[in-house]
């Protein structure tokens, strides 16, 4: 047959098709439950890491459920939502929901020293989507843990949100000023002033994704604000 | 086959590309890749590994599929072969070895825009048998891997004090400690790869007097 015809170039282009997406649909398929496993544990991970308890892919699931006794939702108003899983709560979904009637999800953790609460927060970076772990004492204020993700921050650069020493600085910073009012925790470049229970330092030519974080848990840690001054 | 595996001729496949016609230094390409992922050696080293896993299997794919394709379309087809073995490597890592896949992250949708593997599809896979077209993708991926390396690095080491995340520039002698250096904060931003990869060019030119045109 002629190689430049238009019936084979079309019937060419028709068979590569069929056959990729069909090759590539199969292949996504088979490997589904295993990545889905494997996020699960990810995440598993994270919020443990936020109470900072770090874990191996093998034991994460034991320690998880030794840890995380409790864990429910609660609303805009502070207000225990029954019937969710808290771990199922889909943060995408909810943040594209208006603000009262986002499910908020809060872990419960019990450590050596005295019962946290871990809330799980996102945000947008550079590229895309940032989130995190944040773990509170039982004041509601002073920051036990951190941990922070992202989906495609440049390495080196904004990136560097998700490595220890980023997320060790915030570790006893405190959400509310002294008059009660929340003030969150900025990123602060060199020689910019901020008091200093309320700011860490920012990441060299990460400012977008730095100022990303730092909307993020402004923005996130209000919409707690009710369920936080109850248990306050 | 009437010629051995490795004859001198296949093996300057290897070999070309990490010299005389280096992909990046020679025939400036992959150029946007290598600006985006040498702020750091780990991601270079990474990025080089799965370039030349996708470059040499690309290659032999379009080599098989050479005679069927039909010249109109080569193009499209070329581009479906590689998206769809970048999306292959993609799932499979992050089944089976899901922090691999998470360092990776943006740079697997990055070697689809590599204009390298393109390039050398329609270059040599095109009207060269298999195992040809494999070397050629091998020995190029490599040629870009080398710089890759060089630049991340240069990069990592200067703009961080580190090389593949260990500690070099001791911590005594910074500033902040009361010492009297400082990391320098351009070499992580990609205007200083751009430069560092000029460097190795300008070097390499006036080693090689050939390949400076007039």
């Amino acid at each position: 047959m002629d190689r430049n015809s238009n019936t084979y170039t079309f019937i060419y282009a028709a068979v590569m098709v069929i056959l990729v997406a069909a090759i590539l649909a199969s292949v996504a398929m088979a490997l589904r439950p295993r990545q889905a496993r494997n996020i699960e544990i990810e995440k598993k991970q994270n919020i443990l890491a936020s109470v900072n308890i770090s874990t191996t892919v093998a034991n994460t699931e034991e320690i998880y459920a030794d840890k995380i006794r409790t864990q429910y939702v609660v609303n805009l108003k502070g207000e225990v939502v029954e019937g969710v899983d808290a771990f199922e709560v889909d943060l995408k979904r909810e943040k594209a929901k208006p603000v009262e009637e986002r499910l908020l999800p809060v872990f419960e953790c019990e450590t050596e020293s005295g019962l946290k609460y871990i809330f799980p927060l996102r945000g947008t970076g550079l590229w895309g989507p940032v989130w995190g772990f944040v773990s509170l004492n039982d004041d509601m204020n002073t920051i036990y843990g951190a941990n922070f993700d992202h989906e495609s921050e440049t390495p080196g650069l904004g990136a560097e949100i998700s490595t220890i020493w980023f997320q060790e600085a915030f570790k006893g910073k405190k959400l509310f000023d002294e008059s009660g009012r929340l003030v969150s925790i900025t990123v602060t470049k060199v020689g910019q002033e901020a008091p200093e229970t309320h700011s860490v330092d920012g990441i060299s030519g990460g400012t977008i994704t730095s100022k990303g974080l730092e909307k993020m848990l402004l923005e996130d840690f209000d919409s707690y604000k009710k369920f936080l001054m109850k248990k306050k | 086959m009437s010629e051995p595996l490795f004859s001198k001729k296949n093996l300057k496949l290897l070999s070309d590309p990490m010299n005389n016609s280096n992909p990046i230094t020679v025939q400036v390409l992959g150029i946007c890749s290598a600006l985006a992922v040498t702020a750091q050696l780990k991601p270079s080293v990474v990025m080089a590994i799965s370039v030349m896993a996708v470059m040499g299997l690309a290659n032999v794919i379009i080599s098989l599929l050479r005679n069927t394709i039909p010249n109109r379309i080569r193009i499209i087809v070329q581009l479906v072969v590689i998206a769809s073995l970048v999306i292959l490597v993609d799932q499979v890592l992050k089944a089976f070895v899901y922090d691999v896949s998470k360092q990776l992250s943006v740079f697997v949708g990055l070697i689809i825009t590599n204009c390298i593997i393109m390039g050398r599809l329609e270059a040599f896979a095109l009207g060269n048998r298999p195992w040809p077209s494999f070397l050629d993708g091998v020995g190029n991926a490599a040629g870009y891997g080398v710089i890759l390396i060089i630049v991340g690095s240069v990069r990592e080491l200067f703009g961080s004090g580190s090389v593949y995340g260990y500690q070099i520039v001791p911590d005594s002698w910074y500033i902040a400690n009361g010492g009297f250096y400082e990391n320098n904060g351009m070499m992580i931003l990609p205007p200083m790869a751009l430069i560092t990869v000029g460097i190795i060019i300008w070097v390499q030119r006036s080693r090689n007097r050939k390949l400076i045109e007039d």
